[in-house]
C-alpha cells in the first residue's frame, strides 16, 4: 500500500511524479549538463470534496506539482489519475475535456487578467472556448452570476481589471476558474499577494464556494497559518520530494517530521505572550540545488537529528501514526 | 531623551488622479537600543514614512510638506544635503526589502562595503578590507575572503540580506531602519535574517525600525508597536498592549482577521469588509469610518486625534476608544 491510498476511489492520485527540467548548453552542439528535478518522486490522493494543502518553500516543487496536475507540463514520468484516467499522457484533444473539470487559480490578480480585456469578456472566453452557453445573452447572465456569486457587483462585467483593487481582481480570478463549473480547483498563492484585511475575505469566500458548489480544492501556499485553516489535509515538501503527510490538525499539533518541525517554528505568532515562551532555533544553512540534491535523505545536511544512515539512505514515507505520513528514518 | 522624534510628519504624492497625502501627520519616538515596529497593509504609508526620515522620497512628484525629524538633537529635514549624506549609511542605517535590486549588482561584495567606510570613514584600503571580513563574521557568512570577491547573483536571496545588513552596520550606525527585510525570503530564512538583526542590534545597542505588514514578526520582536491606516498612526503602544488589549477598532480587526498557526480550526475567518480607501478622495472624517463596525456619527465629520487610551504609553486615534477595550481584543 503506498502512503498515498486512502479510502476508496479517490478524486486525484499522483503515483510516482517526476517532473525534471533539463538544463543544455550551446546552441549548435546541444550538450545536456543535468537536470532539474523540481520534482522527484511523489505520490498524492486526493479525494472528493477535500481540500489538500501543499506546502513548502521556494523551489521545493508544489508549483510544478500543480502545474503537473493541470497538465501545463508534462511529467517526466509517474502517473496522474484523475477519476481513474491517467491524464499524464493524454493527447490534446482529451485534454480539452479534462479542462472543463480541472480550473486553476493564480497567485497575482495583476498579471493573471488580461489588462485589455474586459471582466465580461475574461469570465466569458472560457465558455466561448469550450463552447459551452453558445447563445450571448445567456453567456452575459452567466457572467452576472458569476460575479455576485463572488461577491462582485454585476455591473463590473464594464470595468477593466486596472478599476479594480486587487482582492477584487482576485474575485475575478476566481470567477473565471468558475465559469466551466469545474469539480477540481487548483489554488496556487491564491491568496498569497493580498493585504491581510483582504485575505481574510478571499479565504471565506473559497470556503463558502467549496461548500456550496461541492469543489475540491490542491491548496498550493507557502503561509503555514492559511493552510491550518482552510484545509483538510496538508503534504509538506521538501526539494522536490513529500517530506511529510497527515490531517491538518495532527501535522500542526504533532508534526514529527524535523523539517515540518522547524518550519513550524519559523513562523511567528501574532501574541507577544506566546513568542516570550516560545523557544526557537532557527534551522541552519539554507535549500540545497535540485540539480544536484544531497544522497540520502534531501534534508540530511540541515537536519538536527541526522545521523550516518541519513546521508545513504532515501527514507520512503512510513505511517508512523494513523494516517499520519514521515519520511524519515531517524524518528519513530 | 529620545534618539529619534517625528513630529507630526507629513509627505505628499502629486499624481494625475490628485494629491496623494500617503503620510498624514505622524509622530512617534524611538529610544536608544529600542525596536519599533511599524505596522500596516499597502498604501498605509509605512515605507513612505520610513524614506521620509531619510529624506529619500523622489521630487518630484513627492514632497516633505510639513513636520520635524530630531535625531539626537538636530532635525534632519533642515539639514543641507551634503550633511544629511554623512547621516546616511553612517548614522542611519537602512535595509531594503529587495535585496537584488538594492545591492548593485557590477560592484562585488567587498567593494559595496567599504565603499561605505571609505566614505564616511574616510578609512585606508587595508582598513576596511580588515572590517569587511569582520563585518561578514559578524552577520554569520563563512569563507568571507572569497565571499567578498563574489557579486550580489552569486549569492542567495537570504546571503544578500545579509550583505545588506553588514552595509547597514558598518559605520556604526545609532538607528537602522530596515522595510519589509524579509517579506521577499522563504520562512526558514526569515528567521535566521530576524534572530541576527535582533541579536545584533542587542548587541551593539542599535536602535531599529522594522516596517512590515506581518503581525507575526512583529509579536516577535518589537518592543513598540505603531499601527498605520490611510497615512497615520492610528494605535501606539507596546506589543503586549496593542495584542492583547487594543484600542483601535483597526487595530482590533486586523488581529481577528488572520487565521493563526498555533490554534485548531475556527469556524470563520472575521474579515474586515469593503476595501482600503482611496488616498486622493480621504473626506473630512475618520479614514477608516467605512469599514468601522463601530462608527458613530461623529465619525464622519471630523478626525480623531491620538489620544491615550488603554495601558500606560498606549494611545489610540479613536472617538469611542475608552468604549473599546480588552473584550473586543480577546476575540481575536
Amino acid at each position: 500500500m503506498s502512503a498515498a491510498t486512502n479510502g476508496a476511489s479517490p478524486l486525484l492520485e499522483v503515483r510516482g511524479l517526476r517532473m525534471h527540467f533539463p538544463i543544455n548548453e550551446g546552441l549548435i552542439a546541444r550538450r545536456h549538463l543535468g537536470d532539474v528535478k523540481a520534482v522527484d518522486g511523489v505520490d498524492l490522493t486526493i479525494q472528493h470534496g477535500e481540500t489538500m494543502g501543499l506546502v513548502g518553500e521556494s523551489g521545493c516543487g508544489k508549483t510544478t506539482m500543480g502545474r503537473c496536475i493541470l497538465r501545463l507540463e508534462r511529467p517526466t514520468a509517474g502517473e496522474i489519475l484523475y477519476n481513474g484516467v491517467d491524464i499524464a499522457s493524454l493527447d490534446r484533444k482529451s485534454l480539452m475535456s479534462l479542462r472543463r473539470r480541472i480550473q486553476v487559480i493564480f497567485q497575482d490578480p495583476y498579471s493573471s487578467l488580461n489588462p485589455r480585456m474586459k471582466v465580461g469578456s475574461i469570465l466569458s472566453e472560457p465558455m466561448r472556448v469550450h463552447g459551452i452557453e453558445a447563445d450571448a445573452t445567456r453567456r452575459a447572465a452567466r457572467v452576472r452570476e458569476l460575479l455576485s456569486l463572488c461577491g462582485l457587483n454585476p455591473n463590473f462585467a464594464d470595468r477593466y481589471p486596472h478599476e479594480m483593487s486587487g482582492g477584487q481582481r482576485q474575485r475575478v480570478g476566481i470567477a473565471r476558474a468558475l465559469a466551466l463549473e469545474p469539480e477540481f480547483i487548483v489554488c496556487d498563492e491564491a491568496v498569497s499577494a493580498l493585504d491581510v484585511s483582504i485575505q481574510a475575505q478571499i479565504i471565506n469566500l473559497l470556503e463558502d464556494l467549496r461548500d456550496k458548489l461541492n469543489l475540491t480544492y490542491l491548496f498550493i501556499a507557502h503561509d503555514l497559518s492559511v493552510v491550518r485553516h482552510l484545509c483538510q489535509r496538508v503534504a509538506v515538501m521538501y526539494l522536490g520530494r513529500v517530506v511529510e503527510l497527515a490531517s491538518c490538525d495532527e501535522l500542526f499539533d504533532n508534526p514529527l517530521h524535523p523539517y515540518t518541525r522547524a518550519l513550524l517554528a519559523a513562523v511567528p505568532v501574532p501574541d507577544p505572550t506566546v513568542e516570550a515562551g516560545r523557544k526557537f532555533q532557527p534551522l541552519i544553512g539554507e535549500v540545497p540545488s535540485p540539480i544536484n540534491p544531497p544522497p540520502g535523505c534531501v534534508f540530511h545536511p540541515r537536519c538536527p537529528i541526522a545521523v550516518s544512515e541519513c546521508t545513504q539512505i532515501r527514507p520512503e514515507l512510513r505511517e508512523l501514526r494513523p494516517n499520519h505520513w514521515v519520511a524519515c528514518g531517524v524518528v519513530a | 531623551m529620545p534618539l529619534l522624534e517625528v513630529r507630526n510628519l507629513n509627505t505628499e504624492f502629486r499624481t494625475g488622479a490628485g494629491v496623494v497625502r500617503a503620510v498624514d501627520g505622524i509622530s512617534y519616538t524611538v529610544e536608544p537600543g529600542e525596536t519599533v515596529a511599524i505596522v500596516g497593509e499597502s498604501g498605509s504609508g509605512k515605507s513612505v514614512g520610513a524614506l521620509s526620515l531619510l529624506r529619500l522620497i523622489p521630487n518630484p512628484p513627492g514632497q516633505i510638506t510639513a513636520g520635524e525629524v530630531i535625531f539626537a538633537g538636530r532635525d534632519l529635514l533642515q539639514l543641507t544635503e551634503e550633511e544629511m549624506r554623512e547621516i546616511r549609511g553612517s548614522e542611519i542605517g537602512m535595509v531594503f526589502q529587495e535585496p537584488m535590486t538594492s545591492l548593485n549588482p557590477v560592484l562585488t561584495i567587498g567593494r559595496q562595503i567599504t565603499e561605505t567606510l571609505e566614505q564616511h570613514h574616510h578609512a585606508d584600503r587595508a582598513e576596511c578590507d580588515r572590517r569587511a571580513n569582520e563585518l561578514l563574521g559578524l552577520v554569520g557568512i563563512a569563507d568571507a575572503g572569497r565571499r567578498l570577491k563574489q557579486y550580489p547573483h552569486q549569492l542567495s536571496g537570504g546571503m544578500r540580506q545579509r550583505i545588506m545588513i553588514a552595509i547597514a552596520l558598518a559605520c556604526g550606525p545609532k538607528l537602522i531602519i530596515a522595510d519589509e527585510p524579509t517579506t521577499a525570503l522563504d520562512v526558514t530564512i526569515q528567521a535566521q535574517i530576524l534572530e541576527l538583526m535582533q541579536r545584533l542590534t542587542q548587541q551593539l545597542g542599535v536602535a531599529l525600525i522594522i516596517i512590515t505588514h506581518n503581525l507575526g514578526v512583529v509579536a516577535r520582536y518589537a518592543d513598540r508597536v505603531n499601527v498605520m491606516y490611510a497615512g497615520r498612526i492610528v494605535e501606539s503602544g507596546t506589543a503586549e498592549a496593542i495584542y492583547h488589549d487594543p484600542h483601535h477598532p483597526y487595530t482590533i480587526a486586523l488581529l481577528r482577521s488572520v487565521p493563526r498557526l498555533d490554534r485548531p480550526r475556527q469556524a470563520r475567518l472575521d474579515p474586515i469588509e469593503g476595501q482600503p480607501p482611496d488616498l486622493t478622495r480621504l473626506g473630512a472624517g475618520c479614514s477608516f469610518r467605512p469599514r468601522c463596525r463601530f462608527a458613530i456619527d461623529i465619525c464622519a465629520t471630523s478626525r480623531p486625534p491620538l489620544e491615550p487610551a488603554g495601558a500606560p504609553g498606549q494611545a489610540s486615534a479613536c472617538f469611542r476608544r475608552n468604549d473599546l477595550g480588552t473584550s473586543e481584543g480577546r476575540a481575536a
